[in-house]
């Protein structure tokens, strides 16, 4: 029992991984239609740039040029990454997606693509083809309660996900920008005509998505600390799967759905052998798919669906 | 200044229009001439010229590779460039034309099929004199050629019947992986398999069929997501697809007996270039006729609008599933063929990197294009050999030629044409 529970609480920051990423998949969809399929590689990006503000930091405090805790140290590293990840978001929605608003959806998800290439090859090209490792902000510390034991780096992990889940959640629900997301997702034609500033929306919509990645980034630094510039390939796609599943635009889908791959993908490797994990979690995929095509709170197939 | 500058447009438009004018009755047959003639020097007189310009060998393909390493070369390369390849075919095809013409149109009225058969000997003919000159040539030509196949085949799907179908990779790996097991079982005395279960003899005769049970064993995979496919589309076809092909993927790597992530080797060589030559040309004209048959002609109805197809009365769950065996069949087939040019597979190929290369090529080409499908395939394959040099520099190039090509021409560089053979090979002469 002791050990179901240990791997619950793998499972969890597992799945807070996933759940942040697939939040930026679910709220680009939602608004443009459109999946960014960089944004694996922009949650890479997010974790480099924390990389790169936390190690300034901590040099600057070494040196006694700023005398900051650690922690305050981390705070700091996750709000200034989020800011400078979040331009990176809306770069990629000014190349490549505002020129092909207007195209085939399958055209804007290669320019996706490709754009997420650029962004591994240009990190290959500047950082070189070493891994590089997270700098240790936090001291791991280990709580054993009742024969379960849980590091405060894993009790972080998922704290600091589901308040931005439900920091995200408040903004799309009580403030007028995310009203402005929600009526765009409800009639992506109408609402523009209403006034309703589309590239606003949709800059802010990639903004948004990156900082969360970019938070989903720092965060997998802390817990796993070696990065690597492809990081961003077998996340990113994971979470694409995760909000689908959720069901496409809805945010608690993403989040639930990331959150029950977290789940799949651990407790899979818990019973089976690990060689076997990918096999049986898409295989879990696909049944739920099969049985809720549109996932868990899409709509189903309508008219307005650009395809 | 409203006219000055509508005066030089004209001039313009005057001058290409006369260029165009005068290439406009050149027949296919020209262009293969003025091909095999360029070729032909190539192979005389390639060595003598290289020496000549000061190069260290003949450029392998067309000089890009010389340029990028050595840009001292660059004058000497562009000379050899200009004399073997550019001046033969922008002359001879110009100088012939009215003799071809003439020929190809006699051949014409005598028979459409001798004819073709007489374009494709040419085509081989210069294929086979282009490869000759280096391995590494014929290597790039034969995977180009089976790119081609991939291409098409994922065309149908994604072009044609408009869904975002992300398995190919793993129809390739279903059929490279029975292909191999074929041929390794039955004609090959290795470790993983044993000794020869038939006289190796009979390899290369049998081959086309380990070919054709690799296309099927991937035809029947192609029914797990044919099938969803009847009740949803987009998105979450795409997710089944993806799911499907990291499913097969994690399959084969588990699977002991093709030693799994280590990859099956020593397939027999059977795949020289006149078999990789045939199979293309098989590829294309059948998957050709199946678009521009009524069932290809339903997949454009179910794409534009399923309900409008269904009421009148195209029924959409054959289309789609013959859509979806048809293509994994060809692609299975193309993998088969992978599995024996490389002879060496293994899982890992058929990944996600396999799954850009492949969408690359059908969106940079065109949708809904058989012409398209083969520019894509060609010149992606060959740019992606030629900025080799560059190291990870070429995957930042390629990128953002293929976002330029998305922003200006969103369907691809030659999309929504149809592919006629009658008129490819009918004399340019006006009459």
């Amino acid at each position: 029992m002791t050990y179901f529970f240990q791997n619950l609480i793998n499972a969890l920051q597992w799945g807070s991984f996933y759940a942040l990423i697939a939040l930026g998949y679910s709220m680009v969809y939602g608004v443009l239609m459109l999946f960014n399929f960089a944004h694996g590689d922009i949650f890479m990006v997010g974790a480099y740039i924390g990389f790169g503000v936390a190690t300034g930091l901590v040099s600057l405090a070494s040196m006694g040029a700023l005398a900051l805790p650690n922690w305050l140290i981390l705070v700091l590293t996750i709000l200034i990454s989020m800011f400078l990840t979040s331009f990176v978001g809306m770069i990629v929605e000014r190349v490549g997606y505002r020129p092909l608003r207007e195209a085939p959806r399958a055209s804007a998800a290669i320019t996706g693509l490709m754009i997420g290439i650029i962004l591994e090859t240009g990190n290959l090209a500047i950082l070189g083809a070493r891994r590089v490792s997270f700098p240790a902000l936090i001291q791991s510390t280990t709580y054993d309660l009742g024969g379960v034991f849980v590091t405060n780096k894993k009790i972080m992990i998922v704290v600091v996900s589901i308040a931005l889940m439900y920091a995200l959640h408040l903004f799309v629900r009580k403030t007028r920008w995310g009203m402005a997301m929600r009526a765009m997702a409800f009639d992506y034609v109408v609402v523009p005509l209403l006034g309703v500033p589309i590239n606003n929306i949709a800059r802010m919509t990639f903004a948004i998505g990156s900082a969360l990645a970019a938070v989903a980034g720092i965060l997998f630094g802390v817990a796993y600390p070696v990065l690597d510039p492809y990081m961003g390939i077998i996340f990113g796609w994971k979470a694409f799967v995760a909000a689908i599943l959720g069901g496409r635009g809805s945010i608690l889908g993403a989040c639930l759905a990331g959150f029950l791959l977290g789940f799949i993908e651990i407790f899979v490797a818990m019973i089976f052998p690990s060689t076997l994990r990918d096999f049986i979690a898409y295989s879990i995929i696909l049944l739920i798919l099969t049985f809720r095509p549109h996932g868990f709170f899409g709509e189903p197939y309508s008219a307005r669906l650009r395809l | 200044m409203v006219a000055i500058n509508s005066g030089n447009l004209a001039e313009k438009k005057t001058l290409s229009k006369r260029i165009r004018d005068s290439f406009s009755q050149v027949p296919l047959l020209a262009w293969f001439c003025g091909f095999l003639v360029a070729v032909l020097l190539e192979r005389f007189v390639g060595d003598p010229l290289t020496e000549l310009l000061g190069l260290p060998k003949i450029p392998a393909l067309f000089g890009a590779v010389t340029v990028l390493k050595k840009p001292l070369l660059i004058p000497g390369t562009l000379a050899f460039l200009l004399v073997i390849y550019i001046l033969p075919i922008i002359i001879v095809p110009r100088l012939c034309a009215p003799v071809l013409n003439r020929l190809a149109g006699w051949l014409f009225n005598v028979s459409p099929a001798v004819s073709v058969a007489i374009h494709l000997g040419l085509l081989y003919g210069i294929l086979h004199l282009w490869a000759d000159i280096s391995g590494y040539r014929l290597l790039t030509l034969k995977l180009t050629l089976i790119a081609v196949i991939v291409t098409l085949s994922l065309n149908v799907i994604n072009g044609y019947m408009g869904e975002f179908s992300c398995s190919h990779p793993g129809f390739l790996a279903l059929g490279a992986y029975t292909a191999s097991i074929f041929t390794l079982l039955f004609f090959v005395d290795d470790k993983v398999f044993g000794s020869a279960l038939l006289p190796k003899f009979l390899g290369p005769f049998l081959f086309p069929v380990a070919l054709i049970l690799g296309g099927l064993v991937a035809a029947i995979g192609a029914i797990a997501i044919a099938v969803p496919s009847f009740r949803t589309r987009g998105d979450y076809l795409a997710i089944i697809s993806l799911a499907f092909m990291f499913i097969i993927k994690s399959i084969i790597e588990n699977l002991e007996f093709v030693r799994g992530p280590r990859g099956l080797s020593s397939q027999p060589n059977y795949v020289d270039l006149p078999t990789v030559f045939i199979w293309t040309v098989a590829a294309v004209w059948i998957i050709n006729n199946f678009v521009r048959s009524t069932t290809g002609k339903a997949l454009n109805a179910v794409r534009d609008d399923e309900m409008a197809a269904d009421a009148m009365t195209v029924d959409t769950r054959r289309t789609k599933i013959v859509a979806f065996l048809f293509a994994a069949f060809w692609a299975g087939v193309a993998g088969g063929l992978f599995a024996h040019v490389l002879r060496y597979v293994n899982p890992s190929t058929f990944g996600i990197q396999k799954l850009a290369e492949v969408l690359a090529m059908v969106y940079f080409g065109g949708l809904n294009s058989v012409y398209g499908s083969i520019v894509g395939a060609v010149s992606l394959s060959l740019l992606g050999e030629a900025l080799r040099p560059l190291e990870i520099f070429k995957w930042i190039i390629i990128p953002l030629l293929l976002i330029l090509v998305m922003i200006y021409r969103p369907t691809g560089l030659i999309a929504f044409k149809e592919f006629n053979v009658m008129n490819l090979i009918r004399p340019k002469e006006k009459t």
